[in-house]
């Protein structure tokens, strides 16, 4: 039988691309940057690039990476991805502790806040739970099976995260939820107890992110989403305290104009640690856009756009130690069409990362050209693959974004003569025949 | 709409027939949806449910709240005998097939033209309950929900189907007030066996004791008042039922 024409829908499918993600150390010791099944990890301390130890044969991951995060205060390291491998490593001497393999692609991960469990979510909807107990420096743990502790209906899961306080795991997903669920004592047994829904968003959620400050240890929860928005959260309540609209910002920076619809979908969010700057990247934005989060007015605000020149970067992830004042941003992207296998990324870094107050310079953001960055050119070798970046990375890594965007979470919209096409050439019809 | 509605309107019972309402017996949960679903429990607008009992000017505020969810209502038999059970509780059938949606609407609306000050209390609405129940109820605001003569999705690779599994109670849990009761009941045995094993298994769930069951006046309504339990009645069919009381999770 000959195959009908495929749909434009179904056109990228076969172009699976993923955008590069970078993670940060929380004491600013390592910069890992993940780019197809590229994992590249630098020392910033020793100031040389690191050396991944994996005792299974092969390449450490085998497909794209979509998933990287340290935790356990910086002692473990996870990565997962298309490979529906979850690789936990020792981020001091970068052996992988265990590798588990998963039923789907992976889709997020996130380590318990006393680092004895690993999180993970696949593409089913449904989150992992893996117990580390007798996780040791230096042994290799055997083979661990994860059990399931909580499911989104048949929902793609964007993002996990723990609450400051360890007593949540936060989940949300492509159909514009975000669940929040007490992480019980034994979680194993699943996370049957659901303390909210956090509902507002009108598009997927993208990005999940926590502020908090001093009088308010336990913090509040930021979401990004293909709505334009970001939105703050009372995760007790579930209660939305404020929205953001961020899509005008973006599409006033767009000097070509062609406006296309999600084309300013939040794709990642980072904060400061003192909980006073939420940093966004957007889909159309060539830079950073810095918001206010006051936490006493519970409030977001648009503070001002750290535009990035040379060169249309629009980053694809962000990072920030605890202690440092840097954001970290990558943009790249896993082989697409048109390129060479090469895997390309450029890193970018803003100094001044904190909340100034608005009378002092030097404590403005402002973004390091790249002999200032930390680590220098060693560091953009290994983490780049090469120090200097040709431009065409820039647009490949915006078209990136956009299709792995539009592969994943926007929802498919056909006219009905295609729906009905497409209902009768469905795959399970046609085994039948 | 209106004078089309009213072709299918029985001259006799002034009700609306069902044979104008066909539709297929199943429908994907897992599809993506095109309906339009509201942004959280506070944007359901309940002067278009129940018109007659909130003005659309309401704030709606602290005011009454739905508290019955028959989760695929079918036709819709049950809520109507609940609503005159239960004349003073807010109820709502939800459906997934639209065309079955249509009948009930009609229904409800030919019942209160019938019965004036009647049925007010009843209305249906067409979503995808396992998508989108967080979207309709908040946290504990149901008394009871009604999961009857479910789809048996039987094939294992279509068990995440069913409507009700492990990780759905966890949300139905979430929906229904510490007290709250969950009313299952299927004419198929291995279903039977499946709803009560995850009930059983939940923490958050306990049996309802034979007493309490034999007590209860909605028990008796779950064979005897919906249209797929008439057919098993008129079969001679065995059905297996599943009511379990939501507590709070031991810590």
């Amino acid at each position: 039988m000959e195959e009908p024409a495929i749909e434009e829908g179904d056109n990228h499918r076969d172009v699976e691309v993923a955008p590069a993600l970078i993670s940060v150390h929380p004491d600013h010791k390592f910069i890992v940057v993940s780019i197809g099944s590229d994992l590249r990890v630098f020392d910033l301390q020793g100031g040389c690039s690191v050396t991944l130890v994996d005792d299974s044969s092969g390449p450490l991951h085998k497909d794209s990476i979509r998933a990287i995060r340290f935790g356990a205060e910086g002692k473990l390291f996870v990565s997962a991805g298309d490979d529906k491998l979850v690789k936990i490593w020792n981020a001091n001497s970068w052996h992988c502790i265990s590798t588990v393999c998963s039923e789907k692609r992976v889709s997020a991960v996130a380590i318990s806040k006393d680092g004895l469990f690993v999180c993970f979510a696949d593409k089913f909807g449904v989150v992992w739970a893996l117990n580390l107990d007798g996780f040791d420096e230096n042994q290799v743990l055997v083979e661990k099976k994860a059990a399931p502790v909580l499911a989104h209906y048949c929902s793609i899961i964007t993002s996990l995260e723990f609450s400051l306080d360890g007593r949540f795991i936060i989940s949300a997903d492509r159909d514009f939820k975000i669940r929040v669920s007490v992480f019980p004592k034994k979680p194993l047994d699943g996370a049957h107890e659901i303390q909210s829904f956090c509902l507002g968003h009108t598009e997927f959620v993208s990005c999940l992110a926590f502020v908090c400050a001093p009088d308010y240890p336990e913090g509040f929860l930021v979401s990004g989403s293909g709505d334009s928005t970001v939105r703050l959260w009372d995760i007790t309540s579930g209660s939305l305290l404020d929205t953001c609209e961020v899509g005008s910002q973006a599409g006033f920076l767009e000097s070509n104009g062609r406006e296309e619809e999600h084309y300013s979908a939040v794709i990642d969010l980072c904060t400061t640690p003192d909980g006073t700057l939420v940093a966004v990247a957007i889909q159309s934005l060539q830079g950073i856009l810095l918001l206010n989060c006051d936490l006493s007015a519970k409030s977001l605000s648009i503070a001002k756009v750290v535009s990035i020149t040379g060169g249309s970067f629009i980053p694809t992830s962000l990072g920030t130690a605890s202690c440092a004042e840097f954001l970290w941003m990558v943009t790249g992207v896993s082989t697409l069409h048109g390129f060479d296998s090469h895997s390309l990324a450029r890193v970018r870094v803003i100094s001044g990362f904190r909340i100034g107050s608005p009378d002092s310079v030097e404590h403005e953001p402002t973004m390091l050209e790249d002999d200032e960055i930390p680590g220098g050119e060693k560091l953009l070798e290994k983490l780049q693959g090469s120090v200097s970046i040709e431009n065409k990375v820039f647009s490949a890594a915006a078209e990136a974004v956009k299709m792995a965007m539009c592969n994943l979470l926007i929802k498919k919209q056909y006219s009905a003569d295609k729906r009905e096409f497409r209902k009768r050439t469905r795959n399970d019809k046609k085994i039948k025949q | 709409m209106l004078k089309e509605g009213n072709s299918k309107i029985s001259k006799s019972t002034h009700l609306p027939r069902k044979r104008f309402f066909r539709a297929r017996a199943h429908s994907n949960p897992l599809s993506d949806s095109h309906f339009p679903v509201p942004i959280s429990p506070s944007h359901v607008d309940y002067s278009v449910h129940f018109p007659q009992l909130f003005s659309s000017s309401d704030e709606g505020g602290d005011s009454k709240k739905i508290e019955f969810a028959d989760v695929g209502c079918g036709f819709g038999g049950l809520l109507i005998s609940l609503s005159t059970l239960f004349p003073q509780t807010l109820m709502i059938g939800m459906e997934i097939r639209d065309k079955v949606t249509e009948y009930v609407k009609e229904r409800i609306l030919a019942l209160r033209v019938a019965n004036p000050g009647q049925y007010q209390n009843v209305s249906v609405v067409r979503t995808n309950s396992m998508k989108y129940i967080p979207n309709y109820f908040g946290k504990g605001q149901l008394s009871k929900m009604f999961f009857l003569f479910p789809d048996p999705h039987f094939k294992e690779k279509n068990h995440r189907r069913r409507v009700i599994s492990t990780h759905l109670l966890d949300e139905y849990a979430y929906v229904l007030g510490i007290g709250g009761i969950i009313y299952t009941i299927t004419d198929v045995e291995e279903l039977g066996d499946w709803m009560n094993e995850c009930l059983e298994g939940h923490p958050m769930f306990e049996a309802i004791t034979e007493e309490e069951l034999e007590a209860d006046p909605v028990v008796k309504l779950l064979s005897s008042a919906t249209e797929e339990g008439q057919k098993v009645a008129r079969n001679e069919g065995q059905t297996f039922q599943a009511v379990y009381r939501r507590i709070a999770p031991s810590l």
